[in-house]
């Protein structure tokens, strides 16, 4: 994930994070549980994406950016980017 | 007297302290990320940020040493079923003579947590947010938890309970240009004022909509428009549409209010039931964003004028500060220690503040400067801060 995310959640820095397969929401919601608070960064109070953020699982951009509906599958790998610009 | 300034930057938190007479700022908290707001709780001391951040969705952070470390919270969210009636963003294939069609209902999500204000002494942990999308919260556990205060949200004038289903009525709140960096077109609330003999009298000003006042706590709200004119609608006297940009009440005398609004500075001396426009522009006072008021006098209060509209910066390249103490009848310029070439900077709604004789405002162009005398003469604390979105004595 992103860099920035280890700000505020330094227990996710420097380690492959493991959770069960499921839909990307039940897979944020896992990484939820390591660390409270984490889907108030990356999704709003409706559950969706916040506008500069993408998601990509392996190398395909997350296309329900709402319900999170898109599979993860086993084995699979969820990217976190953040869209950055200005100065 | 205040020994503390906290200024909300598009970089960080800057707090200031003055010691044996002299203002320093400390090294820059919440570094790199914007915030709108900061303020001290003046029951507690509890400081309070809001983070602006551009990816992670807005948050408050809180410290309760004195600044040393930090607390983030999320708890500010809309609950569920909180609905609102979309305006159009004004892109350059919006279409004004388009016929108008159904209401579009749009699910609320906070894009901004633009003012804080604090409850009377009595009320332990009340605290009070204005939002955009034009959301009141209010928080009586410190700002543990916060709630959505829905008869304001409900309100006739903004199309009724959606919690409840369809529109009962036309929603006349505008949106704010400050609302456009989301994506959005909604209002905000941005001026939360408590009556401290009663604070169960409280006045929100929302931009682009004007002002509310409930006397009971929040149960009810109304209107109180009355005498504001605008004049970029075809009807200035409208009930709805006005743009206060910032309001404040006087804590000594509080039915005395004043507003800097769009169209003009706003005086009220009698509970806001009735505005008067108190500006001068031959005089330089019309346009701007902050007003200040002095704390005992409610005839007194100051405003940074600057020029509207196109070109949004100071008035002839040199900045000055304007003060009445008749209501408005006479202003008096100030210049003294205040840059009067090549000066372009704005201040923002909550970049002006007042503790006793002591004024102090920030600039998008980073510059700061205190008066400690009632706005007459100006010292510069710095000039090469980020852009200034707030300031507020602790």
């Amino acid at each position: 994930m992103t860099s920035h995310l280890y700000r505020f959640f330094p227990a996710l820095e420097d380690r492959a994070i493991t959770v069960p397969a499921g839909s990307v929401a039940e897979v944020l919601q896992a990484v939820n549980q390591l660390a409270p608070g984490f889907t108030d960064y990356i999704l709003d109070e409706r559950g969706a994406l916040r506008r500069h953020v993408y998601l990509s699982v392996d190398d395909t951009i997350v296309v329900d950016r709402k319900a999170l509906s898109d599979r993860v599958p086993e084995h699979g790998v969820v990217y976190i980017f953040q869209a950055l610009s200005g100065g | 007297m205040s020994d503390m300034l906290i200024l909300g930057t598009r970089k960080g938190t800057v707090i200031f302290e003055r010691t044996n007479g002299a203002w320093r700022p400390r090294p820059i908290a919440h570094a790199g990320i914007p915030v709108c707001y900061a303020a001290r709780d003046p029951r507690d001391g509890t400081l309070w940020v809001s983070l602006d951040h551009g990816h992670w969705g807005p948050k408050l952070s809180r410290s309760r040493d004195d600044g040393k470390t930090w607390e983030d919270t999320s708890s500010l969210k809309y609950p569920e079923g909180a609905r609102y009636i979309a305006k159009y963003l004004p892109t350059p294939d919006f279409d004004p003579e388009a016929p108008v069609g159904q209401p579009e209902y749009q699910d609320a999500t906070v894009f901004k947590i633009w003012h804080l204000a604090f409850g009377s002494a009595e009320q332990a942990g009340r605290i009070y947010a204005g939002t955009i999308p034009g959301g009141l919260f209010v928080s009586d556990d410190g700002g543990d938890s916060w709630t959505l205060n829905r008869p304001l949200w409900n309100h006739e004038s903004r199309g009724g309970d959606l919690f409840a289903g369809e529109a009962t009525s036309e929603n006349r709140w505008g949106g704010t240009p400050a609302s456009i960096d989301y994506g959005v077109f909604e209002p905000g609330i941005h001026s939360v004022v408590v009556d401290p003999r009663d604070p169960n009298r409280i006045h929100v000003a929302v931009s682009s909509a004007g002002v509310l006042e409930t006397a009971d706590g929040g149960q009810t709200w109304q209107g109180r428009n009355n005498g504001l004119l605008m004049d970029y609608l075809p009807n200035p006297a409208a009930d709805w549409g006005h743009d206060p940009h910032f309001m404040t009440n006087c804590t000594g005398q509080p039915d005395h209010l004043w507003q800097q609004n769009h169209c003009g500075v706003f005086y009220s001396d009698d509970g806001a039931r009735h505005w008067r426009k108190v500006s001068l522009p031959d005089a330089g006072v019309h346009f701007g964003f902050p007003i200040a008021v002095d704390a005992r006098d409610g005839r007194t209060a100051w405003v940074v004028p600057a020029r509207a509209d196109s070109e949004r910066m100071a008035i002839g390249g040199g900045l000055c500060v304007a003060r009445t103490t008749d209501g408005g009848q006479t202003w008096q310029a100030f210049r003294a220690g205040l840059p009067q070439e090549h000066a372009y900077d704005i201040i923002l709604r909550h970049g002006l503040d007042i503790a006793g004789d002591c004024l102090c405002f920030g600039s998008t162009t980073g510059n700061v400067y205190m008066s400690e005398d009632r706005g007459e003469t100006w010292q510069c604390l710095g000039n090469h801060f980020p852009p200034v979105y707030s300031v507020r004595f602790g």
